[in-house]
């Protein structure tokens, strides 16, 4: 039997085909069951008005009992945005990621809330351990414990 | 906590050294059987179903009258906060203590069967669903994690009715019980804080013999999920456990036992016990005639059974086969007759970068005026410091132009500066040669213990070659091991000797302790030797042999119970002072923490 993850990856993407992305979240590339790349945009006023984001997601066969791996890219003329939850080499904090994932969340939830949570933010900053936990950070940002700051930014 | 249970009764031994601590060792069947009890109590006073209970203890870390205050105040919030009702359904159902029962529901499209006895709340509602979006409908279901729609899909929900595959639950619990080693499992649906009960995993991980389920896994798929239910089973108990002061887990990899020592359950009682256990398990029981435990038999401490005569000590490789450990602290040995606190400062002193400063202090000197580091590695005594160009007289310290001269005449000997400076690293010089002195000795015992192996090896060729050129037995020869036994044993209280004798106060009590250590050692010493020193060929030569280190046996055994004992009883009476705080003891009021009953 395929992974568990081909199949709800299939039908995720055969759903982001017929039913087309929320506004503001872009389908970049799904060229297989691992790594897709998306671009979200935050749409109305916002600090990040006209600015567009590219999102990394790499998924375990597991998934979605595992969560999956979202990053910003950074690099190629990508930048992360600037926000107190997301550091300069686009690993992101946020709950839902890590310990509050559930699998009946899917690659658009991700992009919907990592829109909203931009969408929230109220001003542009790094979070304050930004060049500590840049210095060392893993490459796999799963890899990381964060501690979920503040939900309300 | 309850600790009328049979299995806390302390077996009465006639007479208890001072130096050891009242124990049980129970298996994890023991536990589990502690564990029901506490399950069964709240069960009946609730008038809940176990899953409830279990539910419930597990979320206020078994603190019984807690949950029971808190249950009494408001039995609804208690219940969401456990996980075992969601917000929305207990709102809507007023009833909430008779009956919170989890529940559990098999909606299996193609033959619907409830999986076993329905908890005592048999007339559920069919409350609407909280979340519509998962819930079967009556013309097909789709799982909504792996979107599998076949009509032939089994499904399983807690009781918010989240419905998913039976496959996905199964990856899901693995998920959480192998790979997080987690007790607890909430619910797969985003933001849903139910979590499932134990009958609910055991269902789907090891369903009922003849059931469909059971039925339709592969032997592969039946042997994955009773091994997680056991690590989920491990799981429950550890938490148990590690809520329970008075319990310890075994530390030693891949054993399930746990020591109970309610005497050593509060940190205060760690400044006068030294609460060294054994969890009663044997890995390899060579030669040891002493029963290993089983579920409900505990163990004695071999020490506390057969320590007051050489003759029935159990051939002990220095902990090789029974998992000695301190109830107090993470010290994974025997660490008698130096308190945790005292063995946890030494052992962070040595693994301590400190020395290496203190290293430093001792060989170098800093500039007087920008503190630069420097060691002065030849040359003359006019220093010149590379970064601040400062010069200065190496001995005195002083700088170079109050000397005067151009050739060295350190005539400055008494200036201030100068003093205090060579008072610092005098100091500092000090105090590294006495640790070493402590440390020094501390190792050398840890490494005759652990050379033990060795002598063991040893020691067996001689009792071969003993039988062979004498008429003794090979019971006769036993004296050989019993001798290297007990040298082990002695060696690793000398060892923590040198701990705790570096954190004395320089007093009267010091003074006696030392003497205590000396005479020890010494025999020790002289034990190893007759131990490592030839064999004699002849019938005579050995009679003497066996004579002499019988006798020295007794007598190192006697120094070693006069050394533990010694201080064991200075830790009840208060007579040991720190010269460093240690944790636990207080150091305002000296007079109270001297006598003490």
């Amino acid at each position: 039997m395929a992974a568990i993850s081909t199949r709800r990856l299939g039908k995720e993407l055969k759903e982001i085909h017929s039913e087309g992305c929320p506004v503001g979240v872009t389908l970049v590339s799904a060229d297989n069951f691992e790594c897709w790349y998306f671009t979200i945009q935050v749409m109305g006023e916002s600090e990040y008005e006209g600015e567009a984001f590219m999102l990394k997601f790499r998924f375990e066969p597991t998934y979605p009992i595992a969560s999956p791996a979202v990053q910003f890219v950074v690099g190629n003329g990508q930048e992360a945005p600037v926000h107190p939850h997301v550091y300069s080499n686009g690993h992101i904090c946020a709950s839902i990621l890590g310990n509050e994932w559930s699998p009946v969340l899917g690659v658009i939830s991700i992009c919907v809330t990592l829109q909203s949570m931009l969408a929230s933010c109220k001003k542009k900053e790094r979070p304050t351990d930004n060049e500590r936990y840049v210095k060392h950070a893993p490459e796999n940002p799963k890899k990381t414990r964060f501690e979920y700051h503040d939900d309300d930014v | 906590m309850d600790m009328d249970n049979e299995d806390f009764k302390v077996p009465i031994k006639e007479k208890k050294k001072a130096y050891e601590v009242d124990f049980t060792s129970l298996s994890q069947t023991a536990i589990e059987k502690m564990m029901d009890s506490e399950l069964e109590h709240i069960a009946g006073i609730f008038g809940v179903d176990r899953d409830t209970a279990a539910l419930l203890l597990r979320h206020l870390q078994w603190n019984k009258e807690r949950l029971i205050e808190k249950y009494m105040d408001n039995a609804s919030s208690v219940s969401i906060d456990a996980g075992i009702s969601s917000p929305s359904t207990s709102t809507s159902s007023p009833t909430i203590p008779s009956a919170p029962g989890p529940s559990r529901r098999t909606t299996s499209r193609s033959s619907t069967k409830v999986l076993g006895p329905s908890p005592s709340t048999s007339k559920q509602r069919r409350t609407p669903p909280p979340a519509k979006k998962y819930t079967p409908s009556a013309t097909s279901f789709t799982c909504h994690i792996c979107f599998d729609d076949s009509p032939s899909l089994k499904t399983r929900a807690l009781g918010c009715e989240h419905t998913f595959c039976l496959g996905c639950w199964v990856d899901y619990l693995g998920s959480r019980i192998r790979d997080e080693q987690e007790l607890v499992i909430p619910c797969m649906a985003e933001s849903c804080a139910l979590r499932a009960p134990d009958s609910f995993v055991r269902a789907i991980l090891v369903p009922d013999a003849g059931s469909p389920e059971a039925k339709s896994m592969t032997p592969e798929e039946k042997a994955a999920g009773q091994k997680l239910w056991e690590r989920f089973g491990e799981l429950g108990v550890r938490d148990f456990v590690g809520a329970n002061k008075a319990l310890k887990y075994c530390p030693y990899p891949a054993c399930t036992n746990t020591v109970s020592c309610p005497s050593a359950s509060t940190k205060a009682s760690l400044t006068r016990i030294v609460p060294i256990v054994t969890c009663g398990a044997r890995g390899i029981p060579q030669t040891s005639q002493s029963p290993s435990s089983s579920s409900s038999s505990p163990a004695l401490n071999p020490y506390a059974a057969g320590g007051g005569s050489s003759d029935n000590t159990t051939l002990d490789t220095a902990a090789s086969k029974e998992h000695v450990y301190c109830f107090g602290c993470p010290v994974e040995s025997d660490h008698r007759p130096v308190v945790c606190g005292v063995a946890r400062m030494w052992l962070k002193k040595c693994a301590d970068d400190s020395e290496t400063a203190n290293w430093i202090k001792s060989n170098t000197k800093e500039c007087p005026i920008c503190q630069s580091t420097i060691e002065k590695n030849g040359g003359c005594n006019h220093m010149t410091c590379k970064k601040c160009k400062h010069e200065f007289c190496w001995v005195c310290m002083g700088p170079w132009t109050e000397h005067g001269t151009q050739w060295y005449s350190c005539n400055r000997y008494e200036e201030k500066a100068g003093i205090d400076a060579r008072d610092q690293q005098s100091q500092s010089r000090a105090s590294l040669e006495r640790y070493l002195h402590y440390y020094n000795r501390w190792a050398n015992h840890e490494q005759s213990s652990k050379l033990s192996l060795d002598l063991y090896a040893k020691t067996e060729k001689k009792m071969e070659s003993l039988q062979s050129s004498s008429a003794l037995t090979w019971i006769e020869v036993q004296f050989m091991r019993k001798a290297v036994d007990q040298a082990v044993r002695c060696r690793r209280t000398l060892q923590w000797t040198y701990a705790m004798g570096y954190f004395l106060e320089n007093d009267n009590m010091k003074e006696l302790f030392e003497a205590n250590q000396r005479d020890l050692e010494r025999s020790v010493e002289e034990l190893s030797e007759l131990l490592e020193g030839p064999v004699p060929v002849d019938k005579e030569g050995i009679g003497v042999l066996r004579q002499k280190v019988t006798d020295k046996t007794v007598y190192v055994q006697m120094r070693n119970e006069v050394m533990l004992e010694d201080t064991a009883n200075g830790l009840v009476e208060g007579r040991w002072k720190w010269n460093a705080p240690v944790e636990g003891f207080s150091y305002e009021e000296d007079g109270d923490v001297d006598v003490l009953p």
